[in-house]
């Protein structure tokens, strides 16, 4: 549905609702005895100031003394640049501080916060114990009200501080949005290096926020579209593997990979099932790319769609009952929904121009997709019926979204085109909120593609 | 000069050139893909006079083994061209590949490889499936005219291996396309 047939039919309170919808803004209450709270339907444009004043650092052993400081420093660091990304929140400076080195261990002197503005404060420290390992703790005080909203304590071993950063960003956003978090997650993506003509496409992980990248394909042959198991422990991705393109699966743990299924056709476009159980893909036969789905345990193989016309792009719902996928069987790319065994196939995009790649949120509610219309390409959002469909990005080539685990946040690759004399394109990942304001380049070493968005684990 | 008759192979490099000249002349759109193909064989008919009472001379030696990737790209070109979001074999196209199957009725051992690739725009997934439609509508075609499909393998790299880069109508135009190789 485009969004003029919403505002005729709604009037333009409906409208703005439909615009309004899903994304987690924080609203400040006024009054002492309300709580600072994010209402979820609001989309206030002014993100909240919070305080994050670096960390204590505390020693049981006297010459680590230093090395916490600059952990607790580091700790707040990595806290604020995650909500600071969120779009919700903004990081207040520390030149501004009027308190000076305030502990976990007292109640902050609220009187110092309140004239800069502060109206959430996180409070923490980090000591190192005799056992070798951290404590971390952490109090998030809603200035205004004088009250501590949640307290947390975490041990772990030095090197995983940021983790321990990621899940107390994780509590702080969870606490004041009532949404779950999606800072303590990673990224797999699609590396690129070498010339267009004879590309080296590595797979390559890293935690949310850039950090801890790593590879995990040498490059010898293409690898495209990895996309997490359930538990994040596997990744399922295409590799021209001896010239061969096929679907696999990568575990993490060992560093195995699983040739998934020898057919004569490609395998491509590959995603787990909710319960991790089955991998959904297209499977090429004599030019005809159909959807099927593979048991992991047994092996078998099913066909879910039989059409002359290209099926390609599945993706299940969150609770494995349907699943949404491409087809051009209308004469150009369109979504469609089908049930899981793949009956009841209805399209469901009506717009102008082509839709593709969609992918259903892991909340349920939406459906987000590529769509290009006029040689310009977007990211958009539309409900599972192809109601309220709204564009959230627009360039010379946006493809790919992939979901954060709570929902409100996409990440997709943009190219940027080449000129004339071959040079200046490039490739890098990207996130967008909701909302279609909150958009970031995310940080790579090099040219990027095919982001997936790990689920989150506790 | 000890031979009394000439080699198999000489025979053999002497039909391949009748046969390029052959194409050369009856097809009328021969121009369209020759340009194309680099034009690497050394005519050296011309290089010296025939006198009266010896060999006929009149043999040119072609640069490349006979069946080889070189010979296909010579006497049919290795590539057909599609256009956007198409997978129908153009006229040109259909020449091209007949070609293509004339050489391989002339090598009946050789297997080529048809790759399918798309221009940049479109979505991944798409053009990987859009590739194979490409290679196997030259496949189909060249089983159409009597080659074993046994002997024709497909690949498709979708957007992945670009020809020519820039984000414009001339490089995807070239990027579109079924690239026969000898394997």
């Amino acid at each position: 549905m485009i969004i003029g047939k919403n505002m005729t039919g709604r009037g333009l309170l409906g409208m703005v609702c439909a615009v309004l919808m899903a994304v987690a803004w924080l609203v400040v209450t006024p009054s002492a005895s309300a709580q600072l709270r994010v209402d979820v339907t609001e989309a206030n444009v002014e993100p909240l100031p919070i305080a994050l004043p670096a960390f204590e650092g505390k020693s049981q052993i006297s010459d680590r003394q230093q090395d916490m400081a600059v952990i607790g420093q580091d700790i707040a660091g990595v806290i604020a640049a995650n909500l600071e990304r969120s779009g919700l929140f903004r990081s207040l400076p520390s030149n501004a501080f009027i308190e000076r080195d305030p502990s976990p261990d007292r109640r902050p002197r609220f009187a110092d916060w309140r004239p800069i503005n502060a109206q959430g404060l996180v409070v923490g420290g980090v000591e190192f114990m005799t056992d070798g390992r951290i404590d971390v703790v952490f109090r998030l005080w809603d200035v205004f009200a004088q009250q501590q909203m949640i307290g947390v304590r975490y041990q772990t071993t030095p090197d995983n501080w940021r983790q321990i950063a990621h899940r107390i960003s994780d509590a702080i956003y969870e606490r004041l949005t009532g949404e779950s978090g999606y800072f303590d997650t990673r990224i797999v993506y699609v590396a690129e290096t070498g010339p267009q003509t004879d590309r080296t496409k590595r797979l390559a992980i890293m935690d949310q926020d850039g950090a801890n990248h790593q590879y995990l394909t040498r490059g010898d042959f293409l690898a495209l579209t990895p996309r997490f198991s359930p538990t994040a422990q596997e990744i399922t991705y295409m590799s021209f593997f001896n010239d061969t393109p096929r679907v696999y699966i990568y575990n993490l743990d060992s560093g195995k990979q699983e040739l998934l299924g020898d057919f004569d056709g490609m395998t491509f476009a590959p995603r787990f099932s909710p319960d991790g159980n089955k991998v959904v893909m297209s499977l090429e036969r004599n030019g005809n790319s159909d959807i099927f789905i593979m048991d992991l345990r047994t092996r078998d193989i099913r066909q879910l769609t039989d059409h002359p016309d290209i099926d390609t792009a599945p993706s299940f719902s969150p609770e494995g009952d349907r699943i949404v996928f491409e087809s051009d069987r209308g004469g150009s790319q369109q979504i469609y929904v089908m049930n899981q065994d793949g009956s009841g196939v209805k399209r469901i995009s009506f717009g102008k121009g082509r839709y593709k790649t969609p992918v259903w949120s892991p909340r349920g509610d939406l459906i987000a997709f590529t769509h290009s219309s006029g040689g310009r390409y977007s990211i958009g959002v539309m409900r599972p019926d192809g109601s309220r469909e709204r564009f959230l990005t627009e360039s010379f080539l946006d493809e790919g979204p992939t979901w954060s685990p709570n929902g409100r946040v996409l990440m997709f690759f943009r190219q940027r085109p080449f000129d004339d004399r071959g040079e200046g394109g490039s490739y890098s990942v990207w996130s967008i909120d909701l909302t279609g304001r909150n958009e970031r380049r995310i940080p790579t070493p090099g040219d990027a593609s095919d982001p997936a968005w790990s689920p989150l684990i506790r | 000069m000890t031979r009394t008759a000439p080699s198999p192979k000489l025979f053999m490099i002497a039909a391949a050139a009748l046969l390029i000249a052959a194409c050369e002349s009856d097809s009328g759109d021969s121009d369209l893909y020759q340009s194309e193909a680099p034009s690497t064989t050394q005519d050296t008919s011309n290089q010296q006079n025939v006198g009266a009472g010896t060999r006929n001379n009149n043999v040119r030696e072609l640069p490349y083994e006979p069946g080889s990737g070189e010979e296909l790209e010579a006497v049919a070109g290795s590539r057909v061209y599609f256009g956007f979001d198409r997978y129908d074999l153009t006229a040109r196209a259909q020449q091209t590949l007949r070609d293509q199957a004339a050489f391989m009725r002339k090598y009946p051992r050789v297997s080529v490889l048809v790759e399918g690739h798309a221009d940049e725009r479109g979505t991944r997934e798409y053009n990987l499936a859009l590739g194979a439609r490409r290679a196997n509508a030259a496949k189909r075609f060249l089983v159409s005219l009597g080659i074993d499909p046994n002997r024709i393998r497909t690949i498709s790299y979708g957007k992945e291996r670009p020809e020519a880069i820039g984000s414009n109508e001339r490089s995807w135009a070239q990027n579109r396309r079924g690239v026969t190789v000898v394997q």
